[in-house]
């Protein structure tokens, strides 16, 4: 299973301060350096995307590949053009995004339940350790042809996604909530807090920052769960499509799911950052 | 008059206290028979070398332990839970990062269900006067370390408790900012008529602000010794802890309580 590991992206800059103050020529240099390495950095990303995108065309073109087996981006793109005219890319296209959503909700509302549920029992908690830890390291796509007997071609695939990103969650929930300063559990309890103002009032408000890093980290995992259930179960579907596409030889259908699925990963990812930026607004976190 | 006669007892009074603490490894004995009265309105410091209990003594009064055996009392009444007349203020200033200023000092108020509208008319008063009312609606992370301390020591007097237990509150500041912030939270405490327990391991710390200062043994913790805190050349006035700390007497005080600690014996 091909986890996906997501980096951490802070990239607001401090530029909000209101001090006013004359630049002197070395700090105007200064703020041109880096305005320049930036202006580099984007301009390498994009010359290096487009480098790829030409080699893939010209390789197949000039016969140093095959491309049956590649197929060449100007192919990919008439693929993508004629199944957007007809709908169905955006049919395929909404049918796994409506999964991942759903799975990647469940799968984190599911995981919020039961870490909370562990951080109130610790009992239930040493009971249960053992078993997550060895469940969460099992490779839940082997449980992919059982799903598909047990619950059928849609349950199937949501099961899938909740699954793969279920005990991550778990686990990375309930690590943040033990990693709560003890000492403001011991604050709301001077004043008086039950357990579950503890909870409300300390450890959710102080977990929000984790939470954060288990969404970006589930974004990525419910769409592999999506897509590895599709193509056991689905009749529609991102994951249908790269199935039916490679056992048709039919790169260009393949390569035009595959583009799609970047697509929709991005924009989970860019909607979590959004989230966070919004959340952690100025809270010095 | 009688009736104020039997309230004027002592805030807390602990009577031969004992506490064990158990682990797999061994069971281990943290106080042994401790006694001891604060009076109203007393300032009393507790010293020791780190790991004596003084610290666990603290948590024993404000009610989140209970003792092994013995009893402690607080206006009269065993304390078996946290109690809204005690204030507590830790090392660190324990902010809620994700709460205002003014949120935090009113988290108390909050839980103790009081009346929210008194308690933010005084937590806004406090704040002012401990020269935070620019950073009312400000985040923690805003502010430096001194003002966050005087932040959280806002949030311990918001529900107007009569008994504060600080367990070194000054220690995780830089020197300055722990004489600075010492000599002003010992005057607006005073001025509030507080009775006061201190832990603390500085010395100099515990006999420039405390009227009485009581030493502790090395574990298991016991009362070692007791001193009663004057500064006579200092004039009637009791001196703040910074002048304290050039008066003659405070070298006294400070090398008998140093040789009662046996720090050297340490390692």
């Amino acid at each position: 299973m091909a986890s996906k590991t997501v980096t951490a992206n802070v990239s607001q800059s401090d530029a909000s301060s209101p001090v006013t103050v004359t630049r002197s020529p070395a700090y105007r240099a200064y703020l041109r350096t880096l305005k320049r390495r930036a202006y580099a950095i984007q301009a390498w990303q994009i010359g290096l995307l487009v480098a790829l995108l030409i080699l893939w065309e010209v390789a197949p073109r000039a016969g140093w590949i095959n491309p049956m087996l590649t197929s060449y981006p100007s192919a990919v793109a008439r693929t993508f053009m004629t199944m957007l005219k007809d709908g169905s890319l955006l049919m395929h296209t909404w049918v796994t995004f409506g999964e991942t959503v759903i799975g990647f909700v469940g799968g984190m509302l599911l995981g919020i339940f039961c870490a909370i549920a562990l951080w109130w029992s610790p009992f239930i908690h040493r009971v249960l350790d053992p078993f997550i830890v060895v469940v969460n390291a099992m490779p839940k796509i082997a449980f992919v042809p059982i799903f598909f007997i047990w619950l059928g071609d849609v349950a199937s695939i949501y099961a899938m996604a909740i699954a793969v990103s279920l005990f991550v969650t778990i686990i990375m929930l309930y690590t943040g909530f033990s990693a709560v300063d003890p000492d403001k559990i011991k604050l709301v309890r001077l004043f008086g807090a039950s357990r579950r103002q503890v909870l409300s009032k300390v450890v959710l408000p102080a977990s929000v920052p984790t939470l954060i890093s288990t969404l970006k980290v589930n974004v990525g995992l419910a769409l592999v769960g999506v897509v590895v259930g599709e193509f056991q179960a689905a009749k529609a579907g991102l994951g249908y499509l790269i199935t039916y596409g490679s056992q048709i030889f039919q790169m260009n259908l393949v390569m035009t799911a595959i583009t799609v699925l970047a697509a929709i990963s991005s924009v989970l990812f860019i909607g979590i950052q959004a989230l966070e930026a919004f959340v952690l607004r100025g809270s010095g976190r | 008059m009688i009736a104020q006669a039997m309230t004027t007892g002592p805030v807390v009074a602990l009577r031969n206290v004992v506490l064990h603490y158990f682990s797999p490894e061994r069971e281990t004995l943290a106080l042994s028979n401790i006694s001891l009265e604060v009076t109203r309105g007393e300032f009393v410091a507790i010293v020791g070398s780190s790991g004596c209990g003084k610290s666990t003594l603290l948590s024993l009064v404000s009610g989140l332990m209970q003792p092994s055996h013995g009893d402690i009392y607080l206006e009269g009444c065993k304390v078996s839970a946290p109690s809204p007349r005690t204030g507590y203020m830790f090392q660190k200033d324990t902010l809620l990062e994700w709460r205002t200023v003014l949120d935090n000092v009113l988290i108390g108020a909050e839980l103790l269900g009081l009346d929210m509208r008194a308690a933010r008319a005084r937590a806004e008063d406090l704040l002012r006067r401990y020269g935070l009312g620019e950073f009312i609606h400000s985040l923690p992370h805003q502010l430096s370390g001194g003002m966050r301390q005087r932040a959280a020591l806002a949030r311990t007097l918001c529900p107007d408790p009569d008994l504060l237990l600080l367990d070194e509150p000054f220690s995780a500041l830089d020197y300055q900012t722990r004489l600075a912030l010492s000599d002003e939270i010992a005057a607006i405490l005073r001025n509030e008529h507080k009775t006061i327990i201190l832990v603390t391991h500085d010395i100099g710390e515990a006999i420039s602000m405390a009227d009485r200062v009581i030493v502790m043994s090395r574990r298991p913790g016991r009362i070692k010794a007791e001193h009663r805190i004057s500064y006579q050349s200092a004039g009637l006035q009791r001196p703040t802890p910074f002048e304290a700390r050039k008066c003659p007497e405070f070298a006294i005080y400070f090398e008998t309580i140093w040789n009662e600690l046996d720090l050297h014996e340490m390692q």
